[in-house]
């Protein structure tokens, strides 16, 4: 087995395409990727109400889809991610002076924002402690791959009638807190199989989801350079 | 929504070995070092507990953390079977691609945390000289540690010594430089008038600082000796009486020549003094002579003191 998912075209590069169609589709995918650490890095570093920074995220996402933001994205300089950032901070920056004229779609580019989950999530985090916004925003776009990968496990694990391990790994490997999370014997038990069986069948929900990980993670890379080092930093 | 500590276990389990398909499993961590990370583990064919060294791909240690690092050091320990090496079991690549071999699980101390139980100067001296035992095995088979320092060496529940951490050792391909010292050693001088390193040989700084030669921090090529003088540092830290402290004063020298030229003229010299005999190390002054001689020799010295003694009794009643 290679050491990590085959090169596959990434939406980074797809972006960049002559073909609208292509463009787009690679621009939907990075919409769902991004835009709830778009919309809290703008709630958070510019203070922006629940409702400005709905319309913000809207605004940048189209922004960059109808001007081709990312079509200056050199790979040699920086990573894609901070390099959306750095546009993010630019639009924003303008946004504010522009005050008012945001232009907020036409259907171009439909940016699936969930407002109230996407509040609800920053309620429950230690909002007051964010001072690294870098970092922060690294977080969130981890908690976006994370989330997305465990969505496809799920999904993957329904199709393969195996739902029972997708169960598994979302009572104990996505356990809120620690306090909350039952042990391999509790498992057994409320599924009424047997503790090996649990081990099982988490090391096989574990081993998928590091590979749908891994395959979100080139996809949103622009090299291979990149991706390894993407998987380096996070250790897989 | 992931929350905070989800999102931690599972960049955690990311970063976690994938030991699925391997006959091991994993138990604990022993350690991490520069270059990756020591698990404890179980093998589950043979039943019993190894030690899993793996690249830790998130890590950031000074030295490589490539895959070819840790085939390097497996690689070396293999060639080395000597009871005082940790011995290699198995090397392969995990299903995440990462490289890792397994070695035998050592129980123990280390030896900096062993001299700390307080020992007697013969004990410490007899593991110095296991120690000097399994360089020596490397040296003759042209392999140089780089990095021997008391935290490097693990003594055993049953009083086995082993050499450990393999990692930054270097094979030597050229011929020993004692047989031809001057070029060399004209580099290697500290105070030399052209301190620029030799380029062709020039070596990236890896060690512990304290326990590097002059010629190793300076990043020139090194030879067996740059363990010699570790191992000076090393009997230094273990202690003793002046014949010991030059000893390891020798080994130490910044001038690879003035060094013991291999590690069993060390060795013997250190059993000499065990045995009561002079070292080669020290010109020694002739009342300290005199006492050790004394100590080494006392009974037929006091026989023949008590025999001369009677004799000039028996002369001097002779002569009333």
């Amino acid at each position: 087995m290679p050491p990590f998912p085959a090169t596959r075209h990434s939406i980074v590069a797809a972006i960049r395409s002559d073909r609208t169609e292509v463009r787009r589709a690679a621009f939907d995918a990075l919409v769902h990727a991004y835009w709830k650490p778009v919309f809290k890095y703008v709630r958070l570093k510019w203070h922006a109400s629940p409702d400005e920074a709905a319309d913000l995220t809207q605004a940048f996402f189209l922004r960059a889809f109808e001007k081709d933001f990312f079509a200056s994205f050199d790979p040699g300089r920086a990573r894609f991610r901070t390099f959306l950032r750095t546009c993010l901070d630019r639009f924003v920056a303008n946004a504010r002076q522009a005050e008012g004229r945001l232009k907020r779609g036409g259907g171009a580019i439909i940016v699936p924002i969930d407002l109230p989950e996407a509040e609800r999530e920053l309620q429950l985090q230690a909002r007051n402690a964010v001072t690294d916004f870098d970092a922060f925003f690294h977080r969130e776009w981890l908690r976006s791959l994370f989330a997305a990968a465990a969505a496809q496990l799920r999904d993957a694990c329904g199709a393969r009638g195996r739902p029972q391990r997708f169960a598994l790994f979302e009572q104990y490997d996505l356990a809120a807190d620690e306090a909350e999370r039952p042990s391999y014997s509790e498992l057994a038990s409320r599924f009424g199989v047997s503790a090996t069986d649990v081990t099982n069948e988490l090391a096989a929900a574990r081993r998928e989801f590091r590979r749908l990980v891994l395959a979100a993670l080139r996809d949103q890379c622009s090299s291979d350079e990149e991706f390894e080092a993407e998987a380096r930093a996070l250790g897989a | 929504m992931i929350s905070e500590v989800a999102l931690d276990r599972l960049t955690g389990m990311l970063r976690a070995p994938d030991l699925s398909g391997t006959r091991y499993e994993i138990l604990g961590e022993l350690g991490r070092g520069g270059m990756g990370i020591v698990y404890l583990a179980r093998d589950t064919a043979l039943e019993r507990e190894v030690a899993l060294k793996i690249v830790d791909r998130g890590g950031a240690g000074t030295r490589s953390d490539s895959p070819d690092a840790l085939a390097h050091e497996a690689r070396i320990l293999a060639r080395l079977e000597h009871p005082g090496i940790v011995p290699v079991h198995d090397f392969g690549e995990l299903p995440d691609g990462r490289i890792y071999y397994a070695m035998k699980r050592v129980r123990g101390d280390r030896l900096d945390r062993w001299l700390a139980a307080g020992r007697d100067l013969a004990e410490r001296l007899a593991v110095f000289l296991r120690i000097c035992d399994a360089v020596a095995f490397a040296h003759a088979h042209t392999v140089v540690h780089r990095d021997l320092k008391p935290e490097n060496v693990m003594i055993g529940e049953f009083g086995e010594v082993l050499v450990l951490d393999w990692g930054i050792a270097r094979t030597q391909n050229r011929e020993p430089e004692n047989q031809n010292p001057e070029p060399e050693n004209q580099n290697l001088e500290p105070e030399n008038e052209n301190p620029e390193p030799r380029t062709p040989n020039a070596e990236p700084v890896v060690g512990t600082p304290e326990y590097m030669s002059p010629e190793q921090r300076a990043g020139a090529a090194v030879d067996h000796r740059a363990d010699i003088y570790a191992l000076g540092v090393m009997l230094q830290v273990l202690g003793g009486p002046a014949a010991v402290a030059a000893i390891a004063a020798k080994a130490r020298d910044d001038d690879p020549i003035r060094r013991y030229q291999s590690v069993q003229e060390l060795a013997a010299d250190v059993q000499r003094f065990l045995s009561g005999g002079a070292v080669f190390a020290r010109r020694e002054p002739l009342l300290d002579r005199l006492q050790r001689v004394y100590r080494r020799h006392r009974v037929p010295i006091l026989l023949v003191l008590t025999y001369l003694a009677v004799r000039v009794l028996l002369l001097w009643l002779g002569g009333i």
